[in-house]
């Protein structure tokens, strides 16, 4: 397959590029569009971004390795990011890894055979008090997992749909505590 | 102090529904702050003496006097000057910006614009971790009504102060929360931390001079502004005013953000606030703000309140004031081994205390969670510790060592007892 940018795209990039006074800091939002697009950062993603900014290859290779967002290789269709850290471990982050694992007859980092789903065991995600929790690729943020929520959103993942974003609203103190 | 905090009204997310909306934050005083400040009756040195005076204590875990940080940049040359928000929240346990994102972000860009005006910068970025995408796009959204408005942009409502903004979005590394890490990370580099001197002040983006302040932190100061600093140091603990944006994580029935004063008790916090420790359990320990703070024994912290002098002497620290309760069933060998993997996890590997320090500390907390670790290994934890800290580019290796020290000394008998008995003592 050859990587390209559409107009629309290097428009974009364009846009971008005049938010800094050099092209080097486009290099983290160039990815990102790369990725959103292609579903990846791999080898060749990675040649497209360095000619399209100019910059040279390794500088790219370098970032892209750098972050744990940017996909160097392929995966599922669906990303599962599961929350272990911290919060989520003492909340049963653990159990919800695990669970996933037997359910989609994986280990951590593996994809399904059909290509539908990667899982991926992440560091905090800033969600603690909604642990456990996960992040489908890179998006939606999924709070308080239990097995059965787990079951809701894999059956709906399957029929592409995925889950709403949840609002957390501030917490008050109770009324009777004041 | 003791229980002044229940009839606090949050001021930083008041109880307005619709307040990220820019029309209803106009109708409720919104950038009334802006406006006076590049009126007549303020200077830019004036606001930072105004915010100096306040004392409002950077929310991202340093703690340092966000106005004193605003007086360390030069005098304007003419060239571009940066003011870099810090949105990074990657610590473990702490959840709070995101709030501000999501419920109150024109408070915050009115912040972040009279820090521009009082520091004199043409351009402000605000760095979000890339996992946030879904908050990064509210903000992307909030910042266009504002420059619909003309609050950003050329000529601010017809004064001669003009500055960008731009949201920039990270892709997932804790160490790009660290100031200088955040720099390179924008600059479009891997995010290794600088050395300082030079500090970002005389030497931050692209060599210019450059400020970074925490999300909570800007977001305090129209406060300030409108009500003065005096009203301000009157809110919470003295030597760390203002209210706090607590996030209360782990085994707790009511988990969640919530505004209130600075130094309020940390039993209350857990018990009455955020409902006690869920299943009716005993209350074992507690991080009392983010990962890297030293964790307090639930047996130790009657009298114990949240603001950095009574956190110090309790052993522990303020931090991003994110709290992790746990229960008395929770096993402090696993947690702590989790807290080491992240910390080898993200380092950015660049120097060798922390690179290869953090590595060892995680490799010897499996085998003792394995059951196969020697007393002699709790020593060597510690002594790996003394190697890693202060000598380093930054504080991550600091970070990683602290809770090492603290955990095992504050619960040495749980980790000897999952060490196996040194040989010679069977021999």
């Amino acid at each position: 397959m050859e990587y390209r940018f559409d107009k629309e795209e290097l428009d974009q990039i364009e846009k971008i590029k005049a938010r800094y006074p050099e092209v080097r800091p486009a290099t983290l939002p160039v990815l990102w569009i790369a990725q959103n697009k292609f579903g990846h950062v791999g080898p060749k993603v990675q040649k497209l971004v360095a000619k399209t900014l100019d910059l040279p290859e390794a500088h790219i290779h370098g970032v892209a390795e750098f972050y744990t967002q940017y996909y160097k290789e392929e995966k599922g269709k669906f990303v599962l990011d599961v929350c272990t850290c911290l919060s989520c471990q003492v909340c049963g982050g653990y159990d919800i890894l695990h669970y996933l694992e037997e359910k989609l007859g994986i280990e951590t980092g593996e994809t399904t055979e059909d290509g539908m789903f990667t899982i991926q065991q992440v560091e905090c995600l800033g969600a603690c008090g909604y642990a456990p929790m996960m992040q489908i690729t890179n998006g939606v943020y999924v709070n308080h997992l239990t097995r059965e929520k787990v079951d809701e959103v894999i059956e709906g993942l399957k029929n592409g749909k995925l889950p709403q974003f949840e609002s957390k609203e501030m917490r008050k103190v109770n009324p009777q505590d004041r | 102090m003791a229980s002044e905090w229940k009839n606090f009204e949050p001021v930083l997310i008041p109880d307005i529904a619709n307040l990220r909306n820019i029309d209803v934050y106009l109708d409720n005083g919104g950038y009334e702050a802006l406006k006076a400040v590049l009126g007549s009756e303020w200077t830019p040195s004036s606001v930072i003496g105004e915010v100096k005076a306040a004392n409002i204590r950077g929310r991202g875990g340093a703690g340092f006097n966000a106005g004193l940080k605003w007086s360390f940049m030069p005098e304007p040359d003419g060239k571009p000057r940066y003011l870099a928000c810090n949105g990074d929240e990657s610590e473990p346990g702490t959840f709070k910006d995101r709030k501000l994102f999501e419920f109150n972000p024109h408070l915050f860009i009115e912040g972040a614009l009279i820090a521009a005006y009082a520091m004199q910068c043409t351009t402000i970025y605000l760095y979000i971790r890339g996992e946030y995408i879904d908050w990064i796009h509210m903000m992307d959204r909030a910042l266009q009504q504002a420059y619909d408005k003309g609050f950003i942009g050329e000529n601010i409502l017809g004064s001669d102060f003009s500055v960008d903004f731009y949201t920039h979005s990270g892709a997932g590394a804790y160490i790009c929360g660290e100031e200088t890490s955040m720099l390179e990370s924008l600059e479009g580099k891997r995010g290794y931390p600088r050395v300082k001197p030079p500090f970002p002040a005389q030497n931050g983006l692209w060599g210019r001079p450059t400020t970074i302040n925490n999300i909570e932190t800007l977001a305090n100061v129209p406060l300030v502004i409108n009500k003065g600093a005096d009203w301000f140091t009157s809110i919470g603990a003295r030597n760390h005013p203002g209210s706090i944006l607590y996030g209360i994580s782990g085994q707790v029935n009511r988990p969640g953000v919530y505004e209130l004063p600075s130094g309020v008790p940390i039993l209350d916090l857990i018990h009455e606030v955020a409902g006690g420790v869920r299943n009716g359990k005993k209350l074992k320990a507690v991080i009392p703000g983010g990962s890297s703070t030293p964790v307090l024994r639930g047996d130790k912290l009657e009298g114990v309140t949240m603001d950095s002098d009574s956190l110090r002497e309790a052993g522990s620290m303020l931090g991003t004031a994110g709290l992790v309760v746990m229960d008395e069933d929770t096993d402090m060998v696993d947690v702590l081994w989790r807290i080491a993997h992240f910390y080898h996890h993200e380092s950015c590997g660049q120097c060798t205390p922390c690179r290869e320090g953090t590595g060892w500390l995680e490799k010897v907390l499996l085998k003792i969670k394995n059951g196969e670790g020697e007393i002699r290994d709790l020593d060597l934890l510690l002594d790996v510790t003394t190697q890693m800290e202060g000598r380093t580019i930054c504080a991550l290796a600091d970070a990683a060592a602290w809770p090492v020290r603290h955990t095992i000394n504050r619960f040495r008998d749980e980790f000897e007892a999952r060490c196996k008995r040194s040989t010679f003592a069977t021999a």
